[in-house]
């Protein structure tokens, strides 16, 4: 008797699974295409980082404290300045990072004290070799300036 | 025993390598079985093909640079890791966290633990020859990884607690986002129960499966899920707890045999108190700082040493460390879980057949990468 109850219970429970996966059937999708579809990034989006651009400046404002190299826990970032006058500040001439290290902590986006590092909003950055993953953060912000800069002007002359 | 001494003796005892590059064996796991005909006779799983050497280089930096380490040792609880390396430091220092930061780190823990159990879930059942769950849990997994990703801005490697507080302030969004959730996992239990629980073939691959019973989880230091199946309540959140948890009401559940069946139950109910304790955290989330400004860049803490244990998704989880004064740790060790999980199973799986071994290595829920950290 119980083997035969076995079955019926048994069988039971599987159609009841099965309801399940029917009614799934019924309702919308939520597989997305990508690359042909994209979900928006979160706000808190960590990509690699970047110098921000400010309005006032039109630039960064990079002191080259170094303060970012020297609490990156992966060695990431190198930072160049230089002394443009005999005293003063350094300027920044070279900023790149090695992003196939960075553990996007945020460490280094936290400690500036200018605020001047954030967060970059790319995440198709494959390469094929591990020079792919150096970034110019300087070359990086003049194109960005260029970019911004021709934007105005276009959008001056339809104004 | 005798029987199985009897065919130990006999030449046709044949060895098999499950791992290290088996999908079934949830990373770069080994374990050397020794087969007579498809009974299992010896087993010995072998660890360390992951070795980073996180707890040296705990030990060769500041305690703030050791942050993102910790949640790429567990990497499927990477905020529970986080969230107890904090503690620690925090204790050690002596930190005053914020009560709203206290809050938010609790509930971003309990997602994680919800989070992570999904992922056992699927993956357990996809051990077992089932597909179709594994597609749901993930679709709810999803949800949990976008509410987490809107505040610390990364899917799984958060590192986003900080030394008094937390590195984000969570928004009205977050809290909507959380209570959708909770609302919709409502009805997904009893999907899952459907599908999965009272499936026929689940419970006659799982019932009476690798028990392991209270003598022998006491004798490998089994804890967690693992160990509250064999009906020991034993939640660190429960018995010293830490943050908040002693103002939230929630249940520790446990079974009754230790077997397969029985560790699925408490991780799938465990998964609803962590919903009970989310929402009751919503609902006490007080205003005001998520960061105490006052904590120095570098920290200099006295002389001394801090064991702080919590409960990660695996059990019983801890750092321990000691300070020579200098900002980092002169020692940096960490207990895990998943160590004392894994080793049962030298006496569980004897007498059982090769494909009970996939079952309970899924049951137990084991995560590679911690063990070889
Ligand atoms: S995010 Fe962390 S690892 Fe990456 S560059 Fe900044 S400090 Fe270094
Ligand atoms: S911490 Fe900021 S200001 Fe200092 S070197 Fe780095 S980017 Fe420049």
């Amino acid at each position: 008797m119980g083997y035969f109850k076995d079955i019926i219970d048994g069988g039971l429970s599987l159609i009841e699974g099965m309801g399940v996966t029917a009614r799934r059937l019924f309702q919308p999708l939520i597989t997305v295409q990508y690359p042909r579809k994209k979900i928006p990034l979160s706000s808190a989006y960590r990509g690699h980082i970047e110098l921000k651009i400010f309005e006032e400046t039109g630039t960064h404002k990079c002191i080259v404290c170094l303060n970012c190299e020297k609490t990156c826990p992966s060695g990431v970032i190198r930072v160049q300045g230089e002394k443009q006058k005999e005293k003063g500040p350094k300027t920044l001439t070279g900023y790149v990072i090695d992003f196939s290290k960075c553990s996007l902590c945020g460490l280094c986006v936290e400690i500036c004290p200018t605020s001047t590092l954030e967060y970059s909003r790319e995440y198709e950055l494959v390469g094929d070799t591990g020079a792919d993953c150096v970034f110019d953060l300087m070359l990086r912000l003049a194109k960005q300036v260029e970019q911004r800069e021709e934007k105005k002007k276009t959008q001056g002359i339809a104004a | 025993m005798a029987e199985l001494e009897k065919i130990e003796a006999s030449d046709r005892v044949y060895s098999l390598n499950l791992g290290p590059q088996h999908p079934s064996t949830h990373g770069v796991l080994r374990i050397v079985l020794d087969l007579d005909g498809e009974y299992i006779i010896k087993a010995d799983p072998v660890i360390g093909y992951g070795h980073r050497g996180h707890e040296k280089m705990g030990e060769n930096r500041p305690y703030k640079q050791f942050l993102p380490n910790t949640s790429r040792m567990d990497y499927l609880s990477g905020m529970l890791f986080n969230h107890g390396f904090v503690l620690a430091v925090e204790k050690l220092v002596g930190i005053k966290v914020p009560e709203r930061a206290k809050y938010i780190r609790v509930i971003a823990s309990e997602l994680n633990r919800i989070s992570s159990h999904l992922l056992w879930f699927g993956t357990y059942l996809m051990d077992l020859g089932g597909f179709t769950p594994f597609l749901y849990a993930f679709d709810d997994r999803e949800q949990i990884l976008d509410i987490l990703d809107s505040i610390t801005g990364s899917r799984l490697t958060y590192s986003y607690c900080r030394f008094g507080g937390v590195s984000r302030d969570v928004d009205l969004k977050f809290i909507e986002m959380t209570r959708a959730f909770l609302k919709r996992m409502e009805k997904r239990w009893a999907d899952y129960d459907s599908l999965v629980t009272k499936n026929v073939i689940f419970i006659h691959r799982t019932r009476d499966v690798g028990v392991i019973d209270r003598e022998l989880a006491r004798q490998y230091g089994v804890t967690g899920p693992n160990l509250r199946a064999c009906g020991v309540a034993f939640d660190v959140r429960r018995s010293e707890p830490y943050e908040v948890y002693d103002r939230l009401d929630f249940e520790i559940p446990t079974g009754t045999k230790g077997d397969a069946l029985d560790r699925y139950d408490v991780r799938f109910k465990e998964m609803q108190q962590s919903c009970r304790i989310i929402d009751q955290a919503l609902d006490q989330l007080p205003e005001g700082e998520f960061l105490t400004p006052k904590v120095p860049q570098k920290l200099g803490p006295p002389k001394g040493e801090v064991y702080t244990a919590f409960e990660s998704a695996r059990g019983l989880t801890a750092y321990y460390m000691v300070s020579d004064g200098s900002p980092g740790p002169y020692r940096c060790h960490i207990r895990v879980p998943s160590f004392g999980n894994l080793n049962a199973l030298n006496d569980v799986l004897p007498g059982t057949l090769v494909a009970d071994a996939i079952s309970i290595l899924g049951s137990i829920d084991v995560v590679i990468p911690e063990i070889d950290r």
